[in-house]
């Protein structure tokens, strides 16, 4: 099945004239028609993807393959909505750069992808136009707020696919849903036309099948941009994945006390796995997690409160009435964490307990090449385990909340199965450190091949 | 645009004049009873009695757990807003007309504000 | 019991860059069609991101320096957040505790010295139109670089006020940052009003604000009414009503607009989406150097190297035609300086006839000398007298300066 391939597979296959574009995007498509009706992992398809496909140049980095793009990313011709009732309909009057680069290089746009709305969540469940159901399990969520792009990608509905990460949500659904999801160094990947949610650590990144196909797709949406002052102006390197050297690897203790029992036999495989290709493995000492709660919700809800200011109806989309329930909790507790009398006790405090964090990583990698970092404490909750839950998705995300908050990279590999559910392993490198990143995991697939399964729809 | 990250002084405390001054929260708001009411006034959202009472509840529980970051000593540490460690990012004064927008179509190239605000 | 004023002002000034503060939409919006000079960033749409305009923030540095400011180091945007529909963001990207420029000073012809508590960049907002109990909005104006002027409440009297604004207005010319234009909106100011006791140090607990008034004339109007206002609350014991006033030119009186409920909660937080700046002393140093001498400072220059009048002098250096005139004619005849400085200010009109500056004073002499009967008449109080000794020097220097002859010829009558 041609929607089955990676991309690095599908470039080839395409090159060497076995396949064409045409049959590649309609493989997608009828699969997407087949089961998104069921998984909802799609919000808007692109009607024009066949034609698109006719005139593709196959001889460009991407030429030819159909990628999902999450809902938060503005795509001319295609609406874009964030998952809001806000902006139902909406039709984008500009291009951001990540889908300009990704047009560039010859892809398509093959849809726009469900996410939590607003990207307010870990579960895709926060959708205002329902949740995306895990492949895996359909009675469970998917993970977010990436999920129906990490949906889409191990249902084949699609080669690859963008989402964004503000704290997990990139490395989380990839956890939950069996596939490859990379979170990029905060200001390596414009922002410029992602609708914000916290513009201190929103970071576009790939969610694809393989680690090659994630570097493949970095070093296309990677680099400097005039339009987003945050983007680092450091050149973008090919990834090469050759093998790393002998690496020292941390595992902070502190992490593997929040995994939880049925997914650590795997998790402490992995890292066996890692020193049976030559890598050292250590204990080490973090600040612990659950401080990096406090310091994201803060952080994150005070920018959201401000970013979402500018949805009043007036210019585009709906008016404030809109707004679900998760977006207004978020929202209040965001003003009220800056209002005058609490700004000092919370917004300050919490950018002040950043830095020690952030301190207390630079101490780590001045020891440590990489440290260890499962995306998830657990595997895909069921659906329905977010109702009244006022923090479910930052206390989802304890693991990941830390490189976020420091704007570092990161990424997600499965590493094994629990209940039929998949289990993400991942580590996180200081910043800039993609390549050493994704060559530990790009050695890690090459003697594993959790990557390579697939659910049963 | 020639500017170096030279070595720099720490900052004097600027003065500032009375509409700019932070009013300091007591330490008796640590547990942050909300004004519901208040702050979606400020945040420009209507909440019903139902949601209200709802939303002052989970507030009070988000904010037990943010409060941990209370217990950690930041007395001698500097706020980070920005992580990538830049500075001194500009453009040039020049005219860009790629990005400019057509004016909406009706009302003769207006915006119209919905609702008549006070 | 006595009262006395307490005035502080905010004053904007718009800048005229050729671009927008944080996107390159053309700045110059006058009579431009509504919402034809927008994109993203300034209308605010979801994922647009702000880049500052590096112009922008060097005329704001200018500005502190030529108001004797410090110049922060380290600086930074923060966000300003409100909802009003003329903010497209939900917020205004301004400065809070870092601003560019902080504590200057101004010192005024009597000697006052009003302080400078900071000078700040941020973008302005679009503009409202009512009409017929809608709202229209036009956006071209959203993001254009603004400079904000905070002043101490210095200021005594609207003497001191009308001067400091006039000056700031010619720095902010001198400058060419700026147009400076009241009528057109690129000069806006808001002034802070309250009275106290004579004698009280302490400042009075309430401020009305005063804004939209368009004019010097008229801001001088607006002061000078609230004064008597609130004199007269205070004297009947009745503390003024914190609030935001503008001026109605028809009842020559200033009129309620809204309550200034103490400070609006606006929330400041860092900007995330621009870095911070480190401005290097090089980078101050070299902005200071290319400082233009501004007009004060050309004023007090005539005063003290030529010992012109200080109002004279002020007139020549209120126009360039005047001022260069003034400077290339003294060159030679460095003692005649006043006489010549005289003359071109009284001459402003018939700037476009070429007179000599100089007086052969033998030919003045020799006049005089032939029309003793003449000077007689004069002294005994025939004006026209004088006007038919002046039309006899003319006729030996046809291209001198008639008001200088006059004036060389009034001078040596006297002796």
């Amino acid at each position: 099945m041609l929607n089955s391939l990676t991309v690095t597979r599908a470039l080839e296959a395409l090159r060497n004239k076995e396949i064409s574009a045409v049959e590649l995007t309609q493989a997608c498509l009828d699969q997407i028609e087949n089961l998104n009706p069921r998984i909802n992992a799609f919000l808007a398809i692109n009607d024009l993807a066949i034609s698109e496909a006719k005139k593709a140049d196959i001889h460009k980095p991407l030429g030819g393959i159909p990628i999902a793009v999450k809902d938060n990313f503005l795509t001319m011709g295609l609406t874009t909505t964030a998952a809001s009732k806000v902006l139902d309909g909406y039709q984008p009057v500009y291009e951001s750069t990540v889908t300009q680069k990704l047009r560039d290089a010859g892809a398509i746009i093959i849809g726009k992808t469900n996410m939590d709305a607003w990207a307010h969540g870990s579960s895709t469940e926060t959708s205002d136009f329902g949740p995306t159901r895990n492949p895996w399990n359909t009675e469970n969520l998917p993970g977010g707020s990436s999920g129906g792009s990490a949906a889409a990608v191990v249902a084949d509905m699609c080669l690859a696919a963008i989402g964004s990460e503000t704290a997990g949500s990139i490395r989380q659904p990839a956890a939950w849903c069996g596939v490859t999801g990379y979170k990029p160094t905060y200001g390596r990947v414009s922002r410029y036309g992602v609708i914000a949610m916290a513009s201190s650590t929103d970071s576009p990144g790939p969610i694809t099948k393989t680690v090659a196909d994630s570097a493949l797709l970095l070093s296309i949406i990677a680099g400097h941009d005039q339009f987003d002052a945050t983007t680092s102006p450091k050149p973008v390197p090919n990834y090469d994945l050759s093998k790393p050297k002998r690496l020292r690897i941390a595992f902070p203790k502190e992490y593997l006390e929040v995994i939880q029992p049925n997914i650590k036999i795997q998790i402490l495989a992995a890292v066996k796995k890692l020193e049976e290709l030559g890598h050292s493995v250590e204990e080490t000492s973090l600040i612990h997690p659950k401080y990096s709660i406090g310091v994201y919700t803060i952080v994150q809800r005070s920018e959201v409160s401000s970013n979402l200011a500018r949805y009043d109806g007036i210019r585009f989309g709906h008016d404030r009435s809109f707004f679900g329930a998760e977006a207004k909790r978020r929202i209040m507790l965001g003003t009220y964490a800056l209002s005058s009398g609490y700004y000092d006790q919370y917004y300050a405090k919490a950018q002040k307990v950043r830095t020690l964090i952030i301190n207390d990583f630079k101490t780590a990698f001045s020891k440590y090449d990489l440290i260890i970092d499962p995306p998830s404490p657990s595997t895909a909750l069921k659906i329905g385990a977010t109702q009244n839950e006022s923090m479910f998705g930052e206390m989802q995300d304890i693991l990941v909340e830390p490189s976020s908050i420091a704007g570092l990279t990161g990424i997600s590999i499965p590493c094994g199965f629990a209940d039929g559910l998949p289990i993400g392993f991942g580590f996180i490198g200081s910043q800039f450190s993609e390549e050493l990143v994704l060559q530990v995991s790009h050695q890690f697939q090459e003697i594993t091949d959790y990557h390579l399964q697939k659910p049963k729809i | 645009m020639p500017l170096s990250r030279a070595k720099y002084q720490s900052v004097q405390p600027v003065p500032t004049g009375s509409d700019y001054q932070r009013k300091i929260g007591s330490s008796c708001a640590k547990l942050g009873i909300m004004d519901v009411i208040a702050v979606a006034k400020l945040a420009n959202l209507s909440v019903t009695p139902e949601e209200q009472k709802l939303l002052g509840l989970q507030f009070s529980e988000t904010l037990k757990t943010v409060n941990l970051i209370n217990e950690l000593d930041t007395s001698e540490i500097l706020p980070t807003s920005q992580v990538t460690g830049l500075t001194n990012i500009f453009r040039e004064d020049i005219i860009d007309t790629a990005r400019i927008l057509p004016p909406p179509q009706e009302n003769q190239g207006f915006f119209v504000v919905p609702a008549i605000f006070k | 019991m006595n009262y006395l004023p307490v005035i502080g002002f905010e004053i904007h000034v718009e800048l005229k860059t050729n671009s927008k503060m944080f996107c390159g939409c053309p700045a110059n919006h006058f009579g431009s069609p509504p919402n034809t000079q927008t994109c993203p960033v300034c209308l605010g749409l979801p994922g647009a991101l702000p880049v500052p305009n590096a112009k922008a923030i060097e005329g704001c540095i200018k500005l502190g320096l030529a108001l004797g400011c410090q110049i922060n180091r380290e600086s930074k945007f923060d966000r300003k957040n409100y909802f009003y529909p003329d903010l497209p963001k939900g917020y205004q990207i301004s400065q809070y505790d870092q601003p560019f420029c902080y504590g200057g000073q101004f010192e005024l012809a009597d000697g006052k010295v009003i302080r400078i508590t900071r000078v700040h960049m941020e973008e302005d907002t679009g503009k409202l139109q009512h009409i017929n109990g809608i709202t229209l909005v036009d956006f071209n104006r959203s993001g254009v670089p603004l400079v904000e002027i905070v002043t101490e409440p210095d200021f005594e009297n609207t003497d001191q006020v009308t001067e400091f604004l006039k000056e700031v207005q010619q720095i902010v010319r001198d400058l060419d940052i700026s147009t400076a234009d009241m009528e057109k909106g690129s000069m806006r100011l808001e002034a802070n009003i309250s009275i106290r006791p004579e004698g009280q140090k302490d400042l009075p607990n309430y401020k009305v604000e005063v804004k939209n008034v368009n004019s010097f004339r008229f801001i001088r109007k607006s002061i000078e009414f609230e004064i008597s206002r609130q004199t007269k609350l205070l004297q009947s014991g009745e503390i003024p009503l914190q609030e935001t006033r503008g001026f109605s030119e028809s009842k020559g009186e200033t009129v309620s607009q809204r309550r200034k409920e103490g400070s609006s909660d606006y929330r400041y937080f860092p900007e995330p989406d621009i870095p911070p700046f480190i401005l290097a002393q090089g980078y101050i140093d070299q902005i200071s150097k290319s400082l233009p001498e501004l007009t004060r400072q050309k004023r007090k220059s005539l005063v003290k190297e030529y010992g012109l009048n200080p109002d004279i002098a002020y007139i020549l250096c209120s126009d360039i035609d005047m001022y260069t005139k003034f400077i290339q004619s003294v060159k030679s005849q460095p003692d005649l300086a006043s006489k010549i400085a005289n003359n071109i200010v009284n001459n402003k009109s018939a700037q476009s006839i070429q007179y000599d500056q100089f007086i052969d004073n033998t030919i003045i002499e020799k006049v005089l000398k032939e029309n003793y009967r003449t000077i007689l008449d004069y002294k005994s109080g025939k004006q026209t007298a004088l006007f038919f000794l002046l039309g006899q020097v003319k006729k030996q220097l046809p291209t001198a300066d008639p008001n200088l002859i006059k004036q060389t010829l009034i001078d040596k009558l006297r002796q």
